[in-house]
């Protein structure tokens, strides 16, 4: 196998890359290269143009805002995150999600950014976006905006974004104080993407009590699903099964492997046993 | 424009390499066919065998998944650079001979840089922890007890 010719441009700043995706025809970025190398090399993407964006500074950075949230830039790696302790203190979620991420070889070189906006539905960082509410920050010719992770995933692998927009980063509000947090997913192997998978955030009120629930799942729907029904359940005094009853009303997609009834059943599995971690997670607010 | 050649200058094995290639060939294919180390098999050219593994700046990479105008400037050490120069094999090397971690041998080299990797970063690795690590390359002939068998004899206890 080998990747269909295109030319390779290897900017060094942001305005660069953004100003070749905008002239260039059929220009597609690289990121991380994890899932755009295989796409390459099998020839489901043919680009004329391939605008590495490896080589520009200050695209990887983690940090602290003052209001305790993580700006994490869309190039830092996810192995560089899944050791980073600021990210453990601040969205332990995403390390459990992380540890999940294909291997450890895959995550040396692959991207937050490149993983969202990649957007396969059973991808392990969209769903963390999707639980943490996060904010994504694309950069364009115009300037840049803030887009709510809903919104951004907008349907099937396909992110809310202009051919000569980039991600530039994500914002993950910090997990609220005394939260019980779980990711779960099934893959038939370590390191496949999950057949389904849950993320759990269970916030607390003074007294203990679950003031606010999130449940968010992946592999079932064309972009990570939020359950309100499910979350409306688990507030105040739970009701775990009517929670984990909310999800015979997904309609999966089916393929040759798994059907869709298997993917409903095994996100009922996996959210009744996040829940029992989350909860024994959780604190105090 | 497509067919442009690019100059990739990088560390082989310690040694200096300058190659040019297109902008499509991977960092496997350079290594294989512009500098001759055929030691690092291509298997699925997906990133799911992990038989091209090799060490890029010290940390076990799919060479399949990476250009090799990306390694510009990059330390790259393939299963070459394992046994001594008089031919005397590394203990890692030794240590599948002596498990039978490997039979068809296509998947070894991959296996021995992921295990390499391994071995610097955390000689006291932990059984479970070395499970999970090698399950990211796929061996079809052994059933990983052997190659398993062979890591941890190389591992200070």
């Amino acid at each position: 196998m080998k990747p269909p010719p295109f030319a390779y441009h290897d900017p060094s700043t942001l305005e660069e890359a953004i100003s070749l995706l905008s002239t260039l025809p059929n220009a597609r970025p690289l990121a991380g290269g994890q899932s755009m190398m295989p796409m390459l090399n099998m020839r489901f993407a043919q680009p004329d143009h391939l605008v590495d964006l490896n080589r520009i500074a200050g695209l990887d950075g983690v940090t602290v805002e003052p209001d305790g949230a993580l700006t994490i830039g869309a190039m830092a790696r996810q192995r560089v995150l899944e050791q980073h302790p600021e990210v453990a203190r601040r969205c332990p979620l995403m390390v459990e999600a992380l540890a999940q991420v294909g291997h450890r070889q895959t995550r040396n070189r692959g991207t937050i950014g490149g993983s969202l906006c990649h957007l396969d539905p059973a991808a392990e960082l969209p769903l963390v976006a999707a639980a943490m509410e996060a904010v994504v920050r694309v950069a364009g010719p115009n300037g840049q905006r803030d887009i709510a992770f809903a919104d951004f995933a907008q349907g099937y692998m396909t992110p809310e974004m202009e051919p000569e927009e980039l991600l530039v980063a994500v914002r993950i509000p910090a997990q609220p104080a005394g939260a019980g947090h779980c990711f779960l997913e099934y893959a038939r192997r370590h390191g496949d993407f999950a057949i389904a998978s849950v993320a759990v955030m269970l916030v607390p009120d003074a007294v203990g009590r679950i003031a606010e629930a999130r449940v968010a799942l992946g592999g079932v729907g064309a972009v990570p699903l939020r359950l309100p029904e499910a979350e409306a359940a688990l507030r105040g005094a739970p009701d775990v099964s009517r929670a984990v009853a909310a999800t015979k009303t997904l309609e999966p997609m089916e393929d040759a492997l798994v059907p869709a009834w298997y993917r409903r059943h095994l996100a009922g599995v996996l959210l009744g046993r996040a829940l029992v971690i989350a909860q024994s997670r959780m604190g105090r607010a | 424009m497509s067919d442009v050649l690019h100059r990739v200058r990088m560390t082989v094995n310690a040694r200096a390499a300058t190659i040019a290639v297109e902008a499509r060939r991977t960092l496997a294919e350079a290594l294989r066919e512009d500098l001759g180390l055929t030691g690092t098999h291509l298997g699925c050219e997906h990133g799911v065998c992990g038989a091209c593994t090799v060490l890029m700046d010290g940390a076990p990479v799919r060479a399949c998944l990476v250009l090799a105008v990306q390694a510009e400037g990059a330390a790259i050490r393939t299963v070459e650079g394992l046994a001594a120069p008089d031919g005397t094999l590394h203990p890692l090397q030794q240590a599948f001979a002596d498990h039978h971690a490997l039979q068809c041998g296509y998947c070894t080299p991959g296996f021995l840089m992921l295990a390499m990797a391994m071995l610097e970063e955390n000689p006291a690795m932990e059984e479970a922890e070395m499970v999970e690590r090698l399950s990211s390359n796929l061996c079809r002939c052994t059933g990983y007890a052997g190659i398993l068998a062979a890591v941890r004899s190389v591992m200070r206890r």
